[in-house]
């Protein structure tokens, strides 16, 4: 594939340890086949226009609906879930859920044991950046996947930088696989 | 005091040492406080109070530490580097380096201007930031140092203190020093405190002597906008925010009579003051982020910098389009000679003849002299000489363009600078304007293209005719808040029947532009809370105008009342937001002010329903500012690209056991609520903000009838813009009383599916000793 693992924010390195990158959406799918307590954060972002009437949103929804993950909304994220129909299991602020995360007295939100698997989506990059970088140096117990289509180091996994074609395509790809959970 | 050899009746005495603690005045009867010029740690017990509820969120922006020649240290997960340190100690350290930068730059700033200001008004000139309506002058100097300056040689005693405190603090981010994160995390707060002192004190000095607004609700109304020079005229452009140069140039015009011969006009701070100074004389062009797109056109004939947020490139920017600059400050000499002392006449010849591009003049007048002399004779030579490019040359790029897409990896907002390159290729122009809306002007897009396309300039060129139109009206800085002011909203602020005040402050890199600080404003300002501002965010609320043109400072009062929008002033106005804050405190409820921090620390976060809102924070001027606010109880809220400074604090409401105080009263200690939530967060969208000041505004304090119209506006924006109602009123309400009458059944619900339960209010305080009756007694 060629692919480098290059942050999407040219000066946004990371250092050491920089996460693993996706090369296969099939990853993405053992991963979160794997994980026991999965959580998925999605960011306003996910709710732009990004290319003939796609959404990111979309994708949320349907990975949330096909894999049975739970779904917290940032900012006012929720508005355009409700849009659509789908009821989040919370809202928080990107600050908030990230600290939350981070601690390993966190019970989640269903107050059933603290999340091993916490994929993020929609946020703006260099917020995701950081908030991946709290849940990498602070977390325990926790991976973390970036989902959006830039490559985003702090991740423990995170797509490389994709063209919208291929992102459309590896979630094509992850949805259908996930369907068998 | 000392004395080698002492001769008496009584004996010889030798190397005999007397010292004197500070000495403060006896006029004043209020007894000095518990905390007078207080030292490093003498504070620290109410910044762990304060630590403790709202902890650390940690960010950091890389793995590794790379300070000192141990290093690089890679600190990932638990490690520690060569020196001992963790990660969590690592960012605090770097929070801490940034406030003492920002607490240093506003600090010696105002020495600069109360040395400056002695020499040309003298020692004796009175502090008068409002005559007989401020009394209470200098609410933050005396709340932390215990004196009240009456003169301006009274100032130099304060800053000598600040600059023993800056140099103490970072001296603590030495390798080896200290070790513990919430250490590191205290002196912060130590670091804004005094960078609120050091600010108060810059402000008061340039009011006093220039004779600034003093407190003046209906300060004057000025231009603002890229369109309001009059570029038929040779133009001065001045750029910074210690205004003494600015002044000089109007000086000068004023006495040689040259009033209409040139137009002075401004961007940043300077702009803001120096229509402070002269609202008819200065106009301003824009905030920070206006800086290349108005040397780029070449509409300024000549530049004066002074110091802060400046564009370390703006002389190599001003040499492409033939305009000489002036640089005037020490911190910023720009690798310019210095001239201080040669004749006029030589530098403005050498100007004139292009023999240098800039020269370094540390002298206002000189600086007035040279540089209306000189844009006198430049500006016939340049013809506004500019380097926007014509739009075929943009055509021509946009097809040339190879997608590479580093323009949009560098640009901070992730702007589609290459999908605009593409409708450039076609002659649409529209997409490079619309992504100039949403510039932050940073020209990362220029340095990043490998064609070496001019990227900023094409969308300048692209937005050209609406910014030919921007022209706005800003009310003039008013400084102070006045004491009658706080005598009247005082008690409505404290009970919460004015909601809230909302300060919205701070620089320009905005993540969609600066109208979103207008749409704050106006909200918060239509819902009567009390909307303060200062800086850049003060000049992007002037410029939106509603259908019938006006723009938010024709429409609301400049009162310190609800429904007022008020602009304070420039960056170092900003503890007049603190100031009304720890008035209220002092003037309305009648605690002590003097050295006693503390107390008036916990009454603000108990009881003043104030927020403020840094959306565009870049700086770490900004990072200070708002830890001289955290200290203090005033929770701040910064938009998305301040999740960069790498640490929030944050409340956990979640955490029952977090969430208690003393009540007064009887000692007990009571559930509150998590009010404010947090001390510090950055907030993703202007919709969460929304959300967000409603929330922060309430406070323990709050009567039920203060807290029900709190929750009205909370629950009503989370409903409009989150499209459900919160999750967290059963938190916020205590008793039925506290309930929205017009939306109580609908919360009632919430509370019975909650398993609420009433709880009492208290008298609430952290402060163990300011309980005035413990059980049993």
């Amino acid at each position: 594939m060629g692919v480098k693992a290059e942050p999407w924010q040219t000066a946004e390195i990371a250092g050491p340890k920089k996460a693993l990158l996706i090369l296969k959406p099939e990853v993405v799918v053992a991963m979160v086949k794997r994980a026991k307590r999965p959580i998925l954060v999605v960011g306003h972002l996910s709710a732009e226009e990004y290319s003939d009437n796609i959404k990111m949103i979309d994708y949320a929804i349907r990975m949330s609906r096909t894999a049975g993950i739970p779904v917290v909304a940032t900012a006012h994220t929720t508005t355009e879930f409700i849009k659509k129909k789908f009821q989040p299991a919370a809202w928080m602020s990107a600050m908030d859920i990230g600290n939350r995360l981070q601690d390993p007295e966190w019970k989640g939100l269903d107050g059933k044991g603290p999340y091993d698997l916490a994929m993020f989506m929609g946020l703006p990059y260099y917020m995701e950046f950081v908030i991946l970088s709290a849940l990498k140096h602070y977390s325990t117990g926790l991976k973390t996947i970036s989902l959006d289509r830039f490559y985003n180091p702090h991740a423990t996994w995170s797509f490389p930088n994709l063209s919208v074609k291929d992102w459309n395509d590896n979630f094509e790809i992850m949805l259908n696989k996930l369907g068998g959970k | 005091m000392k004395i080698k050899e002492l001769k008496t009746d009584v004996g010889t005495i030798k190397d005999l040492e007397v010292s004197f603690g500070r000495i403060f005045e006896e006029d004043w009867l209020e007894p000095v406080g518990p905390t007078p010029f207080p030292s490093i740690t003498d504070l620290r017990e109410w910044d762990f109070k304060l630590l403790q509820r709202y902890k650390p969120f940690y960010l950091p922006f890389c793995d590794v530490c790379c300070l000192c020649t141990f290093g690089k240290c890679d600190l990932t997960g638990d490690k520690r580097g060569a020196c001992g340190l963790n990660m969590s100690a690592q960012q605090s350290r770097i929070v801490l380096l940034a406030c003492c930068i920002g607490a240093a730059t506003h600090i010696a700033h105002a020495r600069h201007l109360v040395e400056y200001l002695i020499e040309k008004y003298g020692r004796n000139c009175p502090i008068d930031v409002g005559g007989v309506s401020v009394e209470v002058e200098a609410p933050v100097t005396r709340l932390v140092a215990g004196i009240r300056p009456k003169i301006l040689k009274d100032l130099e005693d304060v800053l000598d203190y600040c600059e023993e405190q800056v140099t103490h603090l970072l001296s603590a981010t030495h390798t080896g020093q200290e070790g513990s994160n919430l250490d590191f995390e205290s002196k912060v707060l130590h670091a804004g405190m005094v960078d609120q002192v050091g600010m108060e004190i810059a402000d008061m000095a340039q009011i006093s002597a220039y004779g600034f607004p003093k407190g003046d609700p209906e300060a004057a109304l000025t231009e603002i906008g890229w369109g309001v020079a009059d570029v038929s005229k040779p133009v001065i452009l001045v750029i910074g925010h210690n205004v003494p140069s600015a002044v000089g140039i109007i000086d000068y015009l004023t006495d040689k009579g040259m009033y209409n011969a040139v137009e002075v006009v401004g961007i940043c701070c300077t702009a803001i003051d120096m229509t402070r100074y002269s609202p008819t004389m200065a106009k301003i062009v824009g905030p920070i982020s206006w800086q290349l797109r108005f040397i780029r056109s070449g509409l300024p004939d000549l530049i004066v910098v002074d110091e802060q947020c400046i564009r370390a490139d703006a002389i190599v920017e001003a040499q492409k389009v033939k305009t000489p600059v002036i640089a005037s400050s020490p911190k910023n000499c720009l690798g310019l000679e210095n001239r201080t002392n040669s004749p006029a006449k030589e530098i403005i010849s050498d100007l004139l003849e292009e023999k240098v591009p800039g020269v370094l003049i540390l002298d206002p007048e000189k600086v007035g002299e040279v540089a209306v002399e000189t844009v006198m004779a430049v500006a016939p030579k340049r013809k506004k000489f500019k380097i926007i490019p014509e739009i075929e040359d943009i055509i021509k790029a946009g097809q040339e363009c190879t997608q590479c897409n580093e323009c949009m990896r560098a640009c901070p907002n992730n702007q589609p600078i290459p999908e605009a390159m593409k409708a450039a290729a076609k002659g649409d122009l529209n997409p490079l304007a619309e992504i100039l809306e949403n510039c932050v002007g940073c020209a990362r897009c220029d340095s990043a293209c490998p064609n070496d396309f001019p990227l900023h300039s094409f969308m300048v060129k692209a937005g050209e005719k609406s910014l030919m139109e921007e022209k706005f009206k800003i009310r003039v800085g008013r400084g102070a808040i006045q004491d009658v002011e706080i005598r009247e909203v005082g008690g409505p602020i404290v009970l919460g029947e004015i909601p809230g005040v909302v300060a919205l402050v701070g620089c320009a890199n905005y993540p969609r532009g600066g109208k979103e600080v207008a749409e704050i404003a106006e909200e918060f300002a239509k819902r009567r809370y009390i909307v303060v501002a200062t800086g850049c965010a003060a000049m992007s609320m002037a410029m939106v105008k509603d259908e019938e043109g006006k723009t938010l400072y024709e429409k609301y009062p400049g009162s310190f009342e609800g429904g007022g929008i008020l602009n304070v002033g420039s960056c170092v106005s900003n503890p007049h937001i603190a100031g009304a804050a720890i008035k209220i405190a002092s003037i309305f409820a009648k605690r002590k002010l003097r050295a006693n921090y503390e107390e008036i620390a916990d009454y603000i976060l108990n009881r003043v329903g104030a927020v403020g809102v840094a959306w565009g924070a870049m700086s770490q001027k900004a990072a200070s500012i708002a830890s001289g606010f955290w200290r203090l109880g005033v929770p701040v809220v910064v938009g998305p690209h301040g999740s960069k400074y790498r640490r929030m604090l944050l409340g956990r409401k979640d955490k029952e056991k977090e969430w208690y105080v003393y009540d007064a009263r009887t000692g007990d200690k009571v559930y509150a609520g998590p009010a404010p939530e947090h001390l510090f967060t950055a907030a993703e969208t202007k919709e969460e903000t929304m959300v967000l000041i409603a929330k922060l505004c309430m406070r323990p304090n709050d009567t039920t009838k203060g807290r029900a119209i709190k929750l009205t506006h909370y629950i009503d924006l989370h409903k409009r813009l989150y499209g459900v109602m919160p999750d967290d009123i059963h938190l916020f309400v205590r008793n039925k009383a506290d309930l929205p009458i017009t939306m109580k059944d609908e919360v009632l619900r919430i509370l019975e599916e909650k398993g609420w339960k009433e709880r009492r209010i208290p008298d609430p305080t952290l402060l163990p000793r300011l309980i005035r009756k413990r059980k049993g007694e």
